[in-house]
């Protein structure tokens, strides 16, 4: 069973004071199955992490479709209303990266718990919290302390935590084992395995894909745009 | 390649199909011949953080207070969702339908506590006041409401019965805040809430945004000049410029991939 | 006949000295009050031969109303024989002829400052009460644009906030005089300076009051039979002032309004403020036979209606 369709998925950064178009990745078109886990693979610079963010929509695809089939029927991610958007991040789709938004005065625990507050009385919460960050091994003092002042590796770790707590139907992974500390990449591992299991459909950019190796079904290769294409394409965009 | 593809436009809501809290379509406001507010547009659903930006004189605290009933619009539609009162076009309703509707489904902040605080009333007196207007005229009641409100809003209650101009400027906004929910609104108003505030003292103030929003599902639409302030609570974020709706999206996706030539500059002027 | 025998003899002014169109407009006035219960109605305060501020708004609404058969009492907190109440009384009657009395139940007009007298006023009578300031939003709003659009929204939050307030301060209600009152439950009046003691004597009254400002140039009425609340939380009953254990002096009586005399040792005597009552009782007693109406409040201190003071029941 499909999960998410691109048909011709584009993006492509229009800077207005340079007044010129910089492609990104061009027609895009693939299935991806439910359950499976896509390795996105391709030179630097070549849009890995800008696919990702186009089908979470923090950046805004150019053209093109991408067919997610929600638990309320398919919607195209590309065009989904913003509130429809608001409610997939909230229930279907996670983005999972490096770097934490911490917010000032909100302790690690709290942080972490909040994605669960929905669905979850504090206490519960606050208890799986716990266990997630036991589980990514930071440091017990630290779960009441707030992250902003916490190294990266410990910001990671809460990070993780946080990401992977709440129930998700597709993960978008953007290098979430960078710079982490061997035990927790191996707890990472671990968990995207169970969430495999559990058949979450995961999408990921890997900086060592080799940690993962063992999860990946299929490998999307995003090619460099060639120079000519590159040329047409900006002159097609203006 | 095919380049020939039609560029995204959004589709209307499929998955949510609960109806917006709020409804604004087309608002207009001329100041003489100055377009303060042009056929701003805008939907609100329930729980849903909307943050303004926007340079000065954008239009956006005059579009706030379009949204409070405090001015008239020139012209344009509001509806709100709620009880009673969903068929109409709020601005068109009498003063006292609009008082009622002010008092008991919309609450707002100010950034300047004069505007939003009787500055001679003791703090809970100023929340009360709001219960008062809703008819309640037992005072046991009104201590408790105000004390349950000022609590909510992190006010410490030992200092309740101070006058406003003796407290800090963090208190005075826990307490603008205490008095705008008190009666349990729909739809907050913030304009400029935490501007002017040190530092810590505006993480704790959104800080308790963020819970209330969480705990009590009111929907806010928040106006600030601060990205950071907007990016820590907005769900969606609505650029203005020249009373004019440049640019509205996900908040993410207006920080990180913004569309509009000022929107960009913004961006970048601000990261 | 000669022309001569169909008109008044020469006079040098008008009968109660104001001329025929301000009597006139002063009577619409009233009669506009009256409609409209506790609605300030503006008027056109002429100039009289006293001071704005010392009665001038009652002297003008009796002068339009009185008539050669009134029987006219003046008073000035409480007493006919203050300086105020002197002077107004023989201008009056030097104006109009009608006879005046220190009687409350035999006065068919009684134009007070401050005070309501003790005796039940009937529906013959006529009450007019001066009033230093009408407007009762003025504590709590400065601008009288503003506060007129309150009263015409009925938006009285700010006086209840004004409450909130003393209480949250003081522990209760520490307004004195001029305790702000709903009329007919719809627009709140200031009742004139007078004590809580007198607020109640309004309620459902048998008579017509007329409250009018001179300096304000305003005037509002409470007609007969008439709701008048004072402002009160729930559970914070109005409360007369407590004179419970003070007793008059010269009468030997209590439960009526005293004024509080300091003696030179510290302590206080007392004795009733309503001088007539006090000069009836004392004639009574030397064995004049004297005709009371039945007071507001007995012997006991009990109020003669039972809708207007409430109970707290205890839980």
């Amino acid at each position: 069973m499909t999960l998410l369709k691109l048909e011709n998925f584009s993006k492509s950064f229009y800077i207005h004071h340079l007044n010129r178009s910089i492609p990104a990745f061009d027609a895009l078109s693939v299935s991806i199955e439910a359950g499976s886990f896509v390795l996105v693979s391709g030179p630097n610079g070549v849009g890995k992490s800008t696919l990702l963010r186009c089908l979470f929509r923090s950046y805004k695809p150019t053209s093109g479709k991408a067919i997610y089939d929600s638990a309320y029927g398919p919607i195209d991610l590309a065009n989904a209303a913003d509130i429809d958007m608001v409610k997939l991040r909230r229930e279907e789709i996670g983005f999972v990266t490096q770097f934490l938004r911490a917010r000032p005065r909100v302790s690690a625990v709290e942080l972490v718990a909040e994605v669960l507050l929905g669905s979850l009385e504090y206490s519960a919460a606050i208890k799986k919290a716990e266990l997630a960050l036991e589980a990514f091994g930071l440091k017990e003092e630290l779960w009441q302390a707030y992250p902003s002042t916490f190294s990266g590796g410990e910001q990671q770790k809460v990070n993780l935590a946080r990401a992977l707590l709440a129930p998700r139907r597709l993960l978008l992974l953007d290098e979430p084992t960078a710079s982490l500390d061997k035990h927790a990449r191996g707890t990472l591992v671990h968990r995207l395995s169970e969430l495999k299991d559990q058949g979450v459909t995961m999408i990921g950019v890997f900086h060592h894909p080799e940690d993962v190796e063992e999860l990946i079904d299929s490998t999307l290769l995003l090619s460099p745009l060639s120079q000519e294409e590159e040329r047409s394409l900006a002159h097609a965009l203006g | 390649m095919n380049l020939s593809l039609e560029p995204i436009t959004l589709e209307p809501p499929r998955l949510v199909l609960e109806k917006p809290l709020l409804e604004a379509h087309k608002l207009n406001i001329y100041y003489g011949k100055l377009h303060v507010v042009a056929d701003v547009s805008l939907e609100l659903y329930r729980a849903e953080v909307l943050g303004v930006v926007g340079e000065s004189g954008s239009g956006k605290s005059t579009l706030l207070r379009l949204l409070n009933l405090q001015e008239d619009v020139d012209s344009g539609d509001y509806h709100l969702a709620i009880e009673g009162y969903k068929a109409n076009n709020l601005f068109a309703l009498d003063r006292f339908a609009k008082r009622e509707v002010q008092t008991r489904h919309i609450g707002i902040v100010y950034q300047s506590p004069h505007l939003g605080l009787r500055m001679h009333a003791s703090s809970s007196g100023n929340v009360a006041e709001r219960l008062i207007i809703a008819g309640e005229r037992r005072y046991s009641a009104l201590r408790e409401a105000a004390k349950s409100s000022l609590a909510a809003s992190e006010f410490p209650l030992e200092r309740m019965d101070d006058l406003p101009r003796k407290l800090s400027g963090g208190m005075q906004q826990r307490v603008q805040l205490a008095k705008a929910i008190a009666l349990k609104p729909e739809l907050l108003l913030l304009d400029e809430p935490t501007t002017g505030l040190d530092v810590s003292v505006q993480a704790l103030v959104l800080d308790t945004l963020k819970r209330l929003q969480r705990e009590l599902g009111i929907a806010m639409i928040i106006v600030s000049h601060d990205l950071g302030v907007i990016r820590t609570l907005a769900d969606r974020i609505m650029v203005m410029r020249h009373g004019q709706v440049v640019e509205l999206g996900l908040a993410d996706q207006v920080l990180e991939d913004p569309q509009h030539p000022y929107t960009q500059q913004l961006v970048h002027a601000k990261l | 006949m000669p022309l001569k025998s169909l008109s008044h003899p020469y006079q040098g002014y008008s009968y109660a000295f104001l001329d025929e169109a301000a009597k006139r407009e002063l009577r619409r006035t009233i009669l506009k009050s009256i409609a409209i219960p506790g609605y300030q109605v503006p008027y056109a305060s002429r100039e009289v031969p006293f001071a704005r501020g010392w009665g001038t708004g009652g002297l003008q609404a009796t002068l339009a109303i009185i008539g050669p058969k009134d029987s006219l009492k003046v008073i000035d907190q409480g007493d006919d024989d203050s300086v105020n109440a002197a002077n107004l009384r023989r201008f009056i009657t030097s104006m109009t002829g009608v006879s005046t009395t220190t009687d409350t139940q035999k006065a068919s007009l009684i134009q007070s400052r401050h005070r309501i007298p003790e005796e039940i006023l009937d529906t013959y009578q006529t009450l007019v009460l001066q009033v230093p300031m009408p407007e009762p939003l003025r504590s709590v709003e400065k601008s009288r644009a503003v506060a007129q659009q309150m009263h015409a929204d009925a938006d009285y939050g700010l006086m209840w906030l004004k409450l909130y307030e003393q209480m949250v301060r003081y522990s209760q209600i520490t307004l004195g005089t001029g305790y702000p009152s709903l009329v007919h439950g719809r627009y709140v009046m200031d009742p004139s300076p007078i004590p809580r003691w007198d607020v109640p004597k309004l309620h459902q009254a048998r008579h017509l009051t007329i409250l009018s400002a001179g300096r304000e140039k305003r005037l509002y009425a409470v007609p007969p039979f008439t709701e008048v609340r004072p402002l009160e939380f729930d559970d914070i009953p109005y409360r007369v002032e407590d004179q419970k254990d003070w007793h008059c002096g010269k009468t030997g009586l209590k439960s009526k309004f005293m004024n509080e005399l300091p003696k030179d040792d510290g302590s206080s005597s007392y004795e009733i403020s309503d001088s007539g009552y006090v000069e009836k009782y004392l004639r009574q007693k030397e064995g004049e036979s004297i005709r009371f109406a039945k007071p507001y409040y007995d012997d006991d201190g009990k109020f003669y209606r039972d809708d207007v003071f409430r109970e707290l029941k205890d839980d």
